[in-house]
């Protein structure tokens, strides 16, 4: 016997995020397992091996070779028809980049946890978002948590949503700042998990003798497109799919995440928008600044794809300045999350005044004078925060 | 098993007609042998390349078993997923996969190693035709020396590919597998007995069979099987068989026939000179000579580690 620690069942109690992720996932009970280590991810896979191994989770463990290999086992096992798991960061994840597009585009479900890190090079092993933002156009369901507990109830909430709209989702946490944070967290009952996401029995794909399916054909230019398309239609059906979880979630467990995709509460005419970790401290700061000259509403964006764009403009409607964080760049241009939200913006024809700031790559610390100074320049120039030792440089300087 | 004649092989099918290959493509014979054998409660996974292409514009397949591809280089990883699933499933079901030489040697050569190091239960066919043939014709580590591709093409300074063909069963053996073999369609009933026998073992499995290609090889598309004939004829694609470590020649040629004769029905190499024929004949002597070392020397292959 390995020495573990009883985690207590329906209960609260201290435990990492990387333990509530495992937990998480030892309740939703895929069949098969595929993991290779890669920091901050690893220990996900070191609690679910030690699950396997104490003879507490009842799944088929492939300690493979690359990361490329553990997607494509998860592939060959959601090929044959059950549920399953992987988890990953970085360079794993871009690693991955090429059997994410097959996955998706064969409509095989799946969960996999994502510590988010950045990329090389230079190699660095702390947390941004380079890596999700870099699995982008995978056709994957990208959900942003920022606590233990929302992690713990996002994979449940995931294999619920997969295994509806047939596309496979990543449960995303930020590396190190999240995944090796202890919080408080409930751990979910089997029972109630079990009657909440129910079996994974798929009718569209599966490999039996019994009957003969060809999963995977090429695909001439006459329907290609076509089945792109069915990928797009099913990225707008998440986005209702994950609402209605969320719902139910609430229901049944008592704990909700704004309404699944994104979660605001806009009193204020200025705005900031931001995922993952950094939502906490902005949440906090929002009070702070409260009935200041400062005042401004924070809307976290849960779901980067598939990407709220209704939502987030009706939670926009009265806003007059906006700022995006983001923890990531796309190099020549502005941050993912920026290009995105002033997409919308754009088609909906609405002239709002919007910054960027590029916060936190490759862990670099965002410091409470570094979000005094977003705070306090909310729709004005956009900037690099916090580098050059310390200053703030702005786009048009770089 | 120990079928005599092909008479006596299964009349079903599970590779039908109407697939795209080209016409004398050599390996249909070689899916029809092993479906064959292995019957109907198999899973294929097949790489990408020719056979994939060719046996499923969508939205018809060639296949009447459960068949699934991903991509090129992980099949042996695809296939560690899908025998983990069975195995959770409670199936007892055969999983087959079917690689090019490129996915096998080259691109896909450290998926293989991963499944096979795992001991997964899976029967790994690998039809070597000995280039990229799908994408035009490049070389791979698979390819013959001095051989033409359109990657290695016959220039003034340089004559065809320089290296040696890499020697992947060899490589597989060494992994300490229980079941490593070569084959020939031509040789039908010893392809489909060495099938029944390697899915009669539990783990991985490794069977590496000859698969001419009319376009890459620049032969007649009459001429497959003979040349398959050939090239096990002069020594240059031995049958042999690996079982739990020890080496065994299944089919010896009273006398081996010059390599010439293989290689001058072949336009990748009609621009082999004299000197050249000599180079290839003297290592396919060397490796026969080996081959015959090897299988006296009785358990070779489990002593690793």
């Amino acid at each position: 016997m390995v020495g573990i620690r009883k985690v207590e069942y329906g209960k609260k109690q201290v435990l990492s995020t990387s333990d509530a992720i495992a937990y998480a996932v030892k309740l939703c009970e895929p069949k098969v397992t595929a993991v290779y280590p890669i920091t901050p991810q690893t220990w996900i896979a070191e609690k679910i091996t030690e699950l396997i191994n104490n003879g507490e989770m009842d799944s088929e463990l492939i300690l493979v070779e690359s990361e490329h290999s553990a997607c494509s086992a998860v592939l060959g096992a959601a090929a044959t028809g059950v549920r399953t798991f992987s988890a990953t960061s970085s360079q794993g994840l871009a690693l991955m980049n090429e059997v994410l597009h097959v996955m998706s585009g064969m409509r095989l479900p799946t969960v996999f946890a994502i510590a988010s890190r950045a990329l090389s090079s230079p190699i660095n092993i702390w947390a941004d978002h380079s890596d999700l933002m870099n699995s982008r156009d995978t056709s994957w369901i990208q959900l942003f948590c920022e606590s233990a507990q929302e992690a713990h109830d996002t994979i449940i909430q995931a294999y619920k949503i997969s295994e509806k709209v047939l596309l496979p989702v990543f449960v995303v946490v930020d590396g190190y700042t999240l995944s090796h944070v202890y919080e408080p967290v409930i751990i979910e009952t089997r029972s109630k998990v079990k009657s909440f996401i129910g079996e994974y029995k798929p009718t569209h794909a599966y490999l039996d003798p019994k009957k003969p399916m060809t999963q995977g054909p090429i695909s001439y230019p006459s329907d290609y497109m076509d089945f792109k398309l069915e990928q797009q239609i099913a990225m707008n059906n998440a986005l209702n799919v994950i609402k209605d979880v969320n719902r139910k979630f609430k229901i049944k467990f008592g704990r909700n995440y704004g309404n699944g995709l994104i979660d605001e509460n806009v009193k204020s005419k200025r705005v900031i928008i931001a995922m993952g970790s950094a939502c906490t401290t902005l949440r906090e700061l929002e009070r702070v600044y409260k009935k200041t000259n400062y005042e401004f509403s924070l809307i976290k964006i849960k779901s980067f794809r598939p990407f709220p764009k209704k939502e987030l403009l009706r939670a926009l409607s009265d806003a007059t300045e906006i700022a995006v964080i983001d923890r990531a760049m796309s190099y020549g241009n502005a941050g993912p999350l920026f290009i995105e939200v002033s997409s919308a913006l754009g088609e909906a024809g609405l002239k709002k005044k919007i910054n960027n700031f590029i916060v936190g790559l490759g862990g670099r610390e965002a410091r409470l004078k570094d979000f005094e100074f977003i705070i306090k320049n909310i729709g004005k120039k956009s900037y690099w925060v916090n580098v050059n030792e310390g200053k703030n440089i702005s786009f048009r300087m770089v | 098993m120990n079928k005599k004649t092909i008479m006596g092989l299964p009349r079903e099918e599970f590779f039908v007609s109407g697939s795209r290959n080209c016409a004398g493509c050599g390996f249909p014979s070689i899916i029809r042998i092993v479906t064959k054998a292995a019957g109907k409660n198999t899973i294929i996974v097949n790489a990408t390349g020719c056979m994939e292409v060719v046996s499923t514009p969508y939205p018809q397949t060639a296949w009447k078993l459960p068949w699934v591809h991903a991509a090129f280089e992980n099949a042996a990883a695809v296939a560690s997923g899908v025998e983990a699933a069975l195995k959770k499933l409670g199936k007892n079901t055969n999983v087959i996969v079917f690689g090019g030489d490129g996915g096998t040697y080259d691109i896909g050569l450290q998926a293989l190693s991963g499944m096979v190091e795992r001991g997964h239960n899976v029967l790994y066919i690998c039809y070597d035709n000995e280039a990229y043939e799908n994408t035009g014709i490049q070389r791979s580590s698979s390819t013959p020396k001095f051989s033409w591709t359109t990657t290695t093409p016959i220039g003034k300074k340089i004559r065809g590919k320089k290296q040696w063909k890499k020697p992947i069963s060899q490589i597989m053996a060494s992994h300490g597998m229980s079941y490593v073999a070569t084959a020939s369609p031509h040789l039908h009933i010893d392809l489909f007995n060495k099938v029944k026998k390697a899915l009669s073992i539990k783990g991985p499995k490794f069977i590496r069979v000859i698969s001419p290609c009319v376009i890459g090889w620049k032969i007649p598309s009459n001429k497959t099987i003979e040349i398959e004939e050939l090239a096990v004829e002069t020594g240059v694609f031995p049958i042999y068989e690996v079982l739990e470590g020890e080496l065994k020649i299944n089919y010896k040629p009273k006398k081996l026939k010059p390599v010439k004769e293989y290689l001058m029905m072949q336009g990748r190499f009609k621009h082999l000179n004299e000197k050249e024929i000599r180079v290839i004949q003297e290592r396919v002597k060397k490796h026969w000579e080996h081959l015959l070392k090897l299988e006296k020397m009785g358990r070779i292959y489990d002593v690793i580690l």
